[in-house]
Parts: structure tokens; C-alpha cells; sequence
């Protein structure tokens, strides 16, 4: 039981980062309708530049952060400047290949040896691992940091969305580009903010699962980057709230399968899950159905 | 049978090629290395006309080709090397088997999946090919002969130049036959426009699984191919970054364009042996970045391809370019 319980704090703690990631996905797919397959190399770039500004550049953990989010939000901004806006009234799929050259791009760039090159990198603790006992439960301050870190996040996100002129800019985007323009929106602009913010997202996520399971590569962003997807997917894409719960719910079962079942499983349940959801309930948990019209 | 005079000079074009071939075998210029190049070429050729079935002509996007490209290396490889023993007979037998157990695979797979549209298929597609990788990853738990992770060899090697090449030629064929039929017709009409197709009374289900299948088992077969010829089965070989050069290679060559898809899928092929040649050691690092900036580039210059929905005259049968005229598109974009 007590075993049972710790595995559901596990998969508690990597469904957070998760979240981290899906928000990301959920926002781009919300404002533009394209599935943003170089997200979770914008992850690997934020995990990298963490891990430098805190390892090897000696800054203080909180600026390394600052400097990795930064820097995604820029990258980010830049990637859809340059290969999406071009594409983005052309067919859906021209710009989904666009997003998977990308995604290809960053990867194989980062392990270019004068980048961040190919080889695993340890990633060393910024700090101590401390461990608490709670009732029988071993609970680590990493895990706590993650959780408080993500829900500050969290807020400010609804925060932004729902209290702020930009976050209704974004919103009335994501119904319609012609009438958010009517309106007086710069539709540009709030395409460019949307990434910028998921990408810093992606970024934070990235820098804390380095710290929680210490060990980057280039290619380290493919898997959490499809299964954040996933829960996106899950939770209904385009719906913020939808992308928390299906990241939670991701979490644990790759947790669970890699526990109760064979950590080799945990993949290929993930997405069984994936193709089950987008066949009974393409709209995700969340998501209303929407009829399609000629 | 008469032949048409397209089909007569698609029979010289491939004669006048095959000799030049033999040609440069004899005098040395085709080392084996190159030849092995040339084979490989032929393969993706192969498969890549399957995704072009699937992808340009009827319109459903794939991401997870290169899992049926395995399943018929793995299928077809294991298959000679149990029962085999260099057996001619079996050699064939064992590339029609793992042509389709794909097939199979993919019409099961289909029925469910292919309901999906766009985007949503291409990332279904792309799971169930990350499930068939976990698949041969641990399917040596089941039949010991797969190899697992550390991957299968001992596959008679029984492919050659002469052959591959032959059945290359047989695949073209009924890929422009099947593309200039009815049902390649449907095919297009539901690619062009799906619900439009179906109110003209398309059974639109039926002629989608029928592509998919039909492309699945090409990439079957080419995989079955690929395991004469290869001594080394990986699974690697067969995640989603092979179905990402299917999908380059069609998309460059055009959608809706043979002539795109096997032109592209030689000079790929080429290309990156010519620039390993070229680069040496440093090629290795930059490959996948080279690789990644044609991808982006020519999506963004050129998106519809470099031959879209064109057809070198080889490649078309004789009475469609009778009964329309002026028309120069055959199977592409209508415009």
C-alpha cells in the first residue's frame, strides 16, 4: 500500500511536468490549429540552458531558470516567425511537416559537438535531496518544490488569460483570426505571445526535470513531448484546464505501468491510450463535440 | 496483349537503364558499395510508392509507415531464416508473407483509425508506429528469433540487383495501373474532397482502407526486401524517423506525383551517400541537420512538391492523355 502510495506521488510529481509541457501544446493549438511538434525539443533546449546556467555557469538556480525561460520564449517566437507563419493559411499538414523539420533541426543541431553535443550529461543537484517521512510516505523537497512551482505557474496562467487584456486577445483569436482583427486585435502579436509563453512553459518544465531525473541528452524532448501531447489530447486540446488533468492522469499511468506491469510497457500503453482516446472521444475529457460543417 | 506506346517506351526506358547498369558493373565504375546504394534506393522506391498511395494520392496522412516497413523485414526475415535455407521458392513465399501479415496489420488498424482526419491521423499513426517499436523490442520475449533490442541477423541474403530491380519495375506498373483506375479515381476525388466525394456515392471508408492497405503491404514488401539484402535487423531502423523520410521523400517529389516519388526516393538516397562521401567524418554530425533544413526550406519555397500531380508520359497510360486534351495534370492538384 504504502509502495502503492509513493508510486502515485511519483507519477503525481512527472504528471506536473507534464502539465508544463501540455499547457504549451493546448495554447499553440488553441490560437493556430497546429499541433507544435518541435515543443518538446523547445523543452530539451530549456533542460540544456538550465542545466548550464545552474552547473556551469555557476548562477544562482532562480536566474538559471529566469535565463532558460527567456530564452525558450525567444526561441519559440523564432521558430514560428520563420517556419510556421509562412504556412499559416496553407493545409494543416504543410505546416505540421514544417513543425516536425523543426523539431528534427533542433535535435540534430544540438548534437553538433561545439552545441550542446551528443553524449548523456549528468545534471548535478543545485541542491540537496532532502527526504521526509509523512506517515510511512517518503516525500522529497524536490517533489515538493515541483508541485508549488507548478501551481504558482498555474495561477498566474489563468491569471493572464482570463484577467488581462492579452489573455482575451488570445482568446478571441483562438475563435476566429478574421473577427479577433475586426476587433482591433494584432493577430501577429498574440500568435507570437502564445508561443512565447509555452515555450517558456516547456522551458521551466524542462529545467525541473533535469533537476528531478538528472541526466539531458538531445534527444531527451521526443517522449515527453509526445506524451504531453497525448494528455493534451486527452484533456481536450485547446482547453487549459483539459491539459493539467490529462497530464496528471498520464503521469500516473506511465508511473503505475512502469511499477505494476514492465517499465518497457509504459510507451506503448501511453499511446494505446492516445489512439483510444482519439477514437471513442477525439475531444478530449473536457472537450465538447463539435459537428462538422460543409 | 497490345501494349500502349507509353508502356512500350516505360519498357525501353527500364531496359536502356538495366543495361547501363550492367555496363557500369562490368567495368568497375558500380562498386559493390555503390550497388548496395543503388539496391537500397530501389527498396525505399518501393516503399515510398506505398506512402504515395496512401498519402498522395488519397490524401490520409501517415506518420507510421516505417512500422509496416518493419513489420515485413521482421516477418519476412525471420520467416527465411527459420524455414529458408537459401531456397528460392521460399524467398519469394517469405516477401509475399510479410507483404500480408503488413497488410493485415494495416487494414486492422485502419478500419478504427482512418475515421481520423489530418493531423489527428498522422499522430495516431505515429503512436501505433512507437507501439510497433516496442513491439520488436520485446518480441524476442515471444519468438526468441527476433533478436529483441539487440536486434535479428542470419536472413539469407538472397536479393540482388537483377531481382530487386525486376520487382521494383512489377510495383511501378501496378502502382500506375491502380492510380489510372476507378479506384485510383476514388482515391483522388477523396483526397481533393472527402465529403464532396462521398455525396457523389464514394463508399469513402472502403477506397481509404483499400489505399492504406495497399501502400502498408508496399512498404511490407520492401521491408521483406530489405532483409535479403541487409544482414542487420534493428528496430531502430523502423521508428518514426524512417517514416519521416517516407514522408520527405513524397512530399519533395510532390504529392500526387510517381514520377516525384521515385525520383525523389533515388536521388535521396544518393544524395546522403554523396554527401557522406563528400563530408567524411563531419557528415555524421551534420546529416540530421541538413536533413531537417531541406525539410523546412522546401515545405516553405515549394509545398506542393517538386512534380505535383505531374507525370513524365512513361508513367501514364495512352488513352488518359487522349481523352483530355489540353490537360497536362493527370493525378495532382486540379488546377
Amino acid at each position: 500500500m504504502e509502495h502503492f502510495l509513493e508510486q502515485v506521488l511519483n507519477g503525481f510529481q512527472l504528471g506536473l511536468m507534464y502539465a508544463l509541457i501540455a499547457l504549451g501544446y493546448t495554447m499553440v493549438y488553441g490560437v493556430v490549429q497546429l499541433i507544435n511538434f518541435a515543443h518538446g525539443d523547445v523543452f530539451m533546449v530549456g533542460a540544456f540552458l538550465g542545466y548550464f546556467g545552474f552547473a556551469v555557469w555557476g548562477l544562482p538556480l532562480p536566474l538559471a531558470i529566469l535565463l532558460a525561460m527567456a530564452s525558450c520564449a525567444l526561441l519559440g517566437v523564432v521558430i514560428e516567425r520563420i517556419a510556421y507563419r509562412p504556412l499559416r493559411y496553407a493545409p494543416k499538414i504543410a505546416a505540421l511537416i514544417s513543425a516536425i523539420g523543426v523539431s528534427l533541426f533542433l535535435e540534430y543541431f544540438s548534437s553538433l559537438k561545439f552545441v550542446f553535443g551528443p553524449n548523456y550529461r549528468v545534471v548535478p543537484r543545485p541542491f540537496p535531496e532532502i527526504q521526509w517521512k509523512i506517515a510511512g510516505l517518503t516525500v522529497t523537497n524536490i517533489q515538493v518544490i515541483v508541485f508549488v512551482v507548478v501551481l504558482i505557474m498555474l495561477i498566474l496562467l489563468q491569471i493572464l488569460i482570463y484577467r488581462t487584456k492579452t489573455g482575451m486577445a488570445m482568446r478571441t483569436v483562438a475563435v476566429d483570426h478574421n473577427a479577433a482583427r475586426l476587433m482591433g486585435v494584432n493577430v501577429d502579436t498574440t500568435i507570437s505571445i502564445t508561443f512565447a509563453i509555452g515555450s517558456a512553459f516547456a522551458a521551466l518544465g524542462g529545467v525541473l526535470y533535469a533537476i528531478a531525473y538528472p541526466q539531458i541528452h538531445p534527444f531527451m524532448g521526443i517522449m515527453p513531448g509526445l506524451k504531453a501531447f497525448t494528455a493534451a489530447v486527452l484533456g481536450g486540446i485547446g482547453i487549459i484546464p483539459g491539459a493539467v488533468l490529462g497530464a496528471l492522469i498520464m503521469g500516473q499511468v506511465e508511473t503505475l505501468t512502469s511499477a505494476y506491469i514492465s517499465s518497457q510497457m509504459r510507451d506503448a500503453i501511453a499511446f494505446a491510450i492516445l489512439i483510444l482516446v482519439l477514437l471513442f472521444r477525439p475531444t478530449g475529457l473536457l472537450g465538447r463535440t463539435e459537428t462538422e460543417k460543409v | 496483349m497490345k501494349l500502349s506506346r507509353n508502356t512500350l517506351f516505360f519498357f525501353i526506358g527500364s531496359a536502356i537503364f538495366y543495361a547501363l547498369v550492367k555496363i557500369m558493373q562490368f567495368n568497375g565504375i558500380l562498386t559493390p558499395y555503390w550497388q548496395l546504394v543503388l539496391d537500397q534506393a530501389l527498396i525505399i522506391v518501393i516503399g515510398a510508392l506505398g506512402l504515395s498511395i496512401i498519402y498522395g494520392f488519397t490524401g490520409q496522412f501517415s506518420l507510421g509507415h516505417a512500422a509496416f516497413y518493419g513489420i515485413g523485414a521482421y516477418t519476412a526475415g525471420a520467416l527465411d531464416k527459420v524455414y529458408g535455407n537459401g531456397n528460392m521458392l521460399f524467398f519469394f513465399l517469405s516477401l509475399l508473407i510479410g507483404a500480408l501479415v503488413a497488410g493485415l496489420v494495416a487494414f486492422l488498424i485502419g478500419l478504427p483509425i482512418l475515421r481520423l482526419r489530418s493531423d489527428y491521423l498522422g499522430i495516431a499513426t505515429l503512436g501505433f508506429g512507437i507501439i510497433v517499436r516496442v513491439g520488436m523490442e520485446n518480441g524476442n520475449k515471444l519468438f526468441p528469433v527476433l533478436g529483441g533490442a539487440t536486434g535479428m541477423s542470419g536472413t539469407p541474403q538472397l536479393a540482388q540487383f537483377d531481382l530487386i530491380f525486376i520487382l521494383a519495375l512489377i510495383i511501378i506498373l501496378l502502382v500506375r495501373n491502380f492510380i489510372f483506375s476507378t479506384y485510383g479515381r476514388a482515391c483522388i476525388s477523396i483526397r481533393e474532397d472527402e465529403i464532396a466525394a462521398d455525396v457523389m456515392g464514394i463508399d469513402t471508408t472502403r477506397y481509404k482502407i483499400l489505399a492504406f492497405v495497399l501502400g502498408c503491404a508496399l512498404a511490407g514488401l520492401a521491408g521483406g526486401i530489405y532483409a535479403h539484402r541487409y544482414p542487420f535487423l534493428h528496430p531502430a531502423s523502423f521508428d518514426f524517423l524512417k517514416s519521416f523520410d517516407f514522408l520527405l521523400i513524397v512530399v519533395l517529389g510532390g504529392l500526387g506525383s510517381m514520377t516525384g516519388t521515385i525520383i525523389t526516393a533515388i536521388g535521396w538516397v544518393f544524395l546522403l551517400e554523396v554527401l557522406r562521401v563528400v563530408l567524411g567524418q563531419d557528415f555524421i554530425d551534420w546529416r540530421g541537420v541538413i536533413y531537417a533544413l531541406i525539410l523546412v526550406v522546401s515545405i516553405i519555397v515549394r509545398p506542393q512538391g517538386l512534380f505535383s500531380g505531374k507525370e513524365f508520359r512513361l508513367l501514364v497510360p495512352e488513352q488518359l492523355k487522349m481523352a483530355t486534351g489540353k490537360e497536362r495534370t493527370y493525378a495532382g492538384f486540379g488546377n
